[in-house]
């Protein structure tokens, strides 16, 4: 193949190399020459969510699991990990160079899914997923029970400075350790695109969309589930492995339920249909996390009602909402789109308005105002004792959503009459 | 014996919440198949209603309101929410409950704060009622001995002896043919689920006061009542009733039976220390393990016996 048609294959993955490279140049000091401590952080951060999500995909996406424990893999992998570096710290014999640290991470998740997945794959749909919360919340109570190896509540703390580098990199400075965490991930992400082209990849598809086919084939649906299981253990525990070199403490939150919860969410709001849509998700959910939270105590709240948006409006999630729009794109009539997106816009922003200020007020009436918080939404002060900043919101709420419902009854009608033209033209069946 | 009687009161007051809880999700989850997360949030909901309405008129009313306006929650939330993610399957319905408890849960922390709220038992009913081994057992437990037997009663009779019991009996195992009768499945569904929470709220007015009513307790309940659920079989009232009393019974002796695997094998002869392998599993004693041992019980029997105690199908 030639050099310009594998660019033409694979310029995703280095449109996904380059942003990660070159977003954290987008937040440098360039006055005292140093990365932003917060962006590097919050980079790391979404990079290995996406790992973990993309890990969960492999259950929910592929193979039609859905998991509620899945936390439990990424967790073991942060606990071996942390244990490994503390080994080799303590030890003159043993080596490993830190490069390959996070395989310890997958080693864990391995073991973890050999073992979790035994049980939980004998089931599938619904019986897996209680199987998998009752998995999580045993090992969560199990990981503040057994101090020797989860270290109770405080956590294990390693240091990953152990001079074991194949580069003689020292991984003092948060830059290096991104940069390792951006090689990891990008190969666990190909790996993972890689395992869904294999045959085992495949028929995981098969089990999911008919499984009763697949064992008249003459698969075992059980042995399949086990296989991707341990595979997607090892994923995750590689993310599991990162998070440690990243903030060198584990704790039990690592592996409890709050993180198999944002795994989910990351997965479904990116979209569970495309290899992508979880690597979307992620960078969503973490953006909300941890740049919204410096905003506003209620991110809890907008990552609910987004997740629930999109689980009524758009079941695919953003990459199935993007990929609705291939059809027209290819009749290269977006253009006509526009107009009606336009239209859309200013009551989607008014009604959006209205909904944030409603819920911003009634934080700070509950919570806010114990705390002697001011309130400022866009500069423009409130007080949440006062009549009118409610009686603002909730008018701007009201008359956003009637005039969101007439646009939208608009775009619809544009929709449908540019989709019945590709289908016309053979593109869409 | 003391401790005994006393635990076995105790341990039937919480088993008997846990069915008012886990009645409702039964029938939801073996009519719809929908794994509805949002139950242990109208637990929750109804005891801080409660709250607000009995600062108003009184304990007695909000014993009838709060689990109304759970109800009419409940069939807003399966007529706008849940029939809209039908045709999706079940995941998105399972995830739109999820997501759903979610909101729930920051709603009541912006409404009511994130510290618990002062949710008495009503005056009337704090006294204690008798003496046994001189233990006190208070008035209130015995009310909701009271009320949890009378829903008992309730449930079983509307099912077995009103039409429209017999034909959620129906739709229970054979849903499709229900539908094909003529009957309005989808109504059927709404009541059901409308009538599912507010059992859930109900549970939570005489609950809240009874332990604490704090943003936390529908985490804290939820996975529990799945537990039950599963354990108990679906389709089956009887299996959720019997596994509802296991489970307050097993939870409520764990903590009172201060023993360990260390303490099983002394009777053998075999003296555990620190420093035996494996000391720190053998010397985990019951009170701590109390909490795992649902959960424990849940994965066993997924695993053993997917279809439950008196189930009639897989789960």
């Amino acid at each position: 193949m030639s050099p310009l048609a594998l660019l033409r294959r694979h310029w995703v993955w280095l449109a996904i190399l380059f942003v990660m490279l070159a977003m954290p140049f987008a937040f440098y000091d360039w006055s005292r020459g140093r990365h932003s401590g917060f962006a590097l952080t919050l980079m790391s951060e979404m990079a290995l969510m996406a790992v973990f999500a993309l890990s969960y995909n492999m259950l929910m996406g592929q193979a039609g699991l859905l998991s509620f424990g899945h936390a439990i893999l990424f967790g073991i992998g942060a606990y071996f990990t942390a244990h490994t570096l503390n080994w080799i710290k303590a030890s003159d014999i043993l080596w490993i160079p830190t490069e390959l640290i996070p395989l310890a991470g997958g080693v864990g998740g391995v073991v973890c899914g050999i073992i979790a997945g035994y049980v939980a794959t004998q089931q599938r749909a619904t019986a897996f997923a209680m199987i998998t919360l009752g998995l999580g919340e045993l090992m969560t109570a199990a990981a503040l029970m057994f101090i020797t190896f989860f270290g109770g509540e405080g956590g294990i703390t390693t240091d990953r400075v152990i001079g074991s580098s194949i580069f003689g990199v020292a991984y003092t400075s948060a830059w290096q350790v991104y940069c390792l965490l951006v090689v990891w991930s990008l190969i666990a992400a190909i790996l993972m695109h890689l395992q869904t082209q294999t045959p085992l990849g495949r028929i995981a598809n098969a089990t999911r969309d008919n499984y009763e086919r697949t064992q008249f084939v003459g698969y075992d649906p059980r042995v399949v589930r086990y296989w991707q299981f341990i595979l997607s253990g090892f994923f995750a525990g590689i993310a599991g492995g990162l998070y440690t070199l990243v903030y060198e403490i584990v704790t039990f939150d690592t592996l409890a339920a709050v993180k198999s919860a944002n795994g989910l969410l990351a997965a479904y709001i990116g979209g569970a249909g495309g290899f992508f849509g979880p690597v979307l998700g992620a960078v969503v959910v973490v953006g909300l996390q941890s740049g919204i939270s410096l905003y506003t105590s209620a991110w809890l709240l907008y990552l609910g009602i987004l997740f629930i948006v999109m689980v009524l409006y758009a079941p695919g999630g953003l990459i199935g909402v993007i990929g609705q729009h291939a059809p027209i794109a290819r009749m290269g009539r977006m253009r006509e789109l526009l107009m009606p997106y336009a239209r859309a816009l200013p009551p989607a922003v008014i009604t959006t308005a209205g909904f944030v200020t409603l819920i911003e007020l009634a934080t700070h009436r509950t919570i806010g105002a114990a705390q002697g918080k001011k309130l400022a939404l866009l500069g423009i002060p409130m007080d949440s004792a006062d009549m009118m900043p409610w009686v603002v919101a909730v008018g701007l709420a009201v008359a956003g959503t009637l005039w969101l419902r007439v646009e939208a009854r608009r775009f619809r009608l544009r929709w449908n009459a540019l989709i019945e033209d590709a289908k016309a033209l053979g593109i869409v069946s | 014996m003391e401790v005994f009687v006393v635990s076995l009161l105790n341990g039937l007051v919480y088993g008997m919440l846990l069915f008012m809880l886990a009645s409702g999700l039964t029938l939801i989850l073996s009519m719809m198949g929908v794994l509805n997360f949002a139950h242990a949030s109208a637990y929750m909901l109804g005891a801080y209603f409660a709250y607000t309405v009995s600062l108003y008129v009184g304990f007695w009313p909000a014993l009838i309101i709060a689990p109304l306006l759970c109800g009419l929650i409940g069939a807003g939330l399966e007529m706008y929410g849940l029939r809209q993610v039908h045709r999706h399957g079940h995941i998105p319905e399972l995830l739109f409950t999820f997501g759903v408890a979610l909101i729930i849960e920051k709603v009541v922390q912006m409404t009511w704060g994130l510290i618990p709220v002062p949710y008495r038992i009503p005056s009337g009913l704090d006294f204690p009622l008798f003496t046994i081994y001189g233990t006190q057992f208070p008035a209130y437990r015995a009310f909701m001995l009271l009320i949890s037997a009378l829903m008992f009663v309730a449930i079983w009779l509307g099912l077995t002896r009103t039409r429209i019991g017999l034909i959620i009996q129906a739709a229970l195992t054979h849903p499709d043919m229900v539908g094909a009768l003529g009957h309005n499945v989808p109504r059927v569904f709404t009541m059901v689920f409308a009538a599912g929470t507010a059992l859930a709220g109900l549970a939570g007015v005489i609950g809240g006061n009874y332990r604490v009513t704090e943003p936390g307790m529908a985490f804290s309940m939820g996975p529990i009542v799945f537990v039950v659920v599963v354990f108990g079989g679906l389709g089956s009232l009887t299996g959720c009733f019997i596994a509802s009393i296991m489970m307050g019974l097993i939870q409520t002796f764990a903590v009172v039976l201060d023993y360990s695997f260390a303490d099983l094998l002394e009777v053998f002869g075999v003296i555990v220390t620190k420093a035996t392998p494996g000391a720190e599993f053998l010397l985990v004693s019951l009170p701590r393990i109390g909490a795992l041992l649902p959960f424990i019980l849940l994965v066993l029997i997924l695993v053993l016996r997917p279809r439950g105690l008196m189930g009639t199908r897989d789960t």
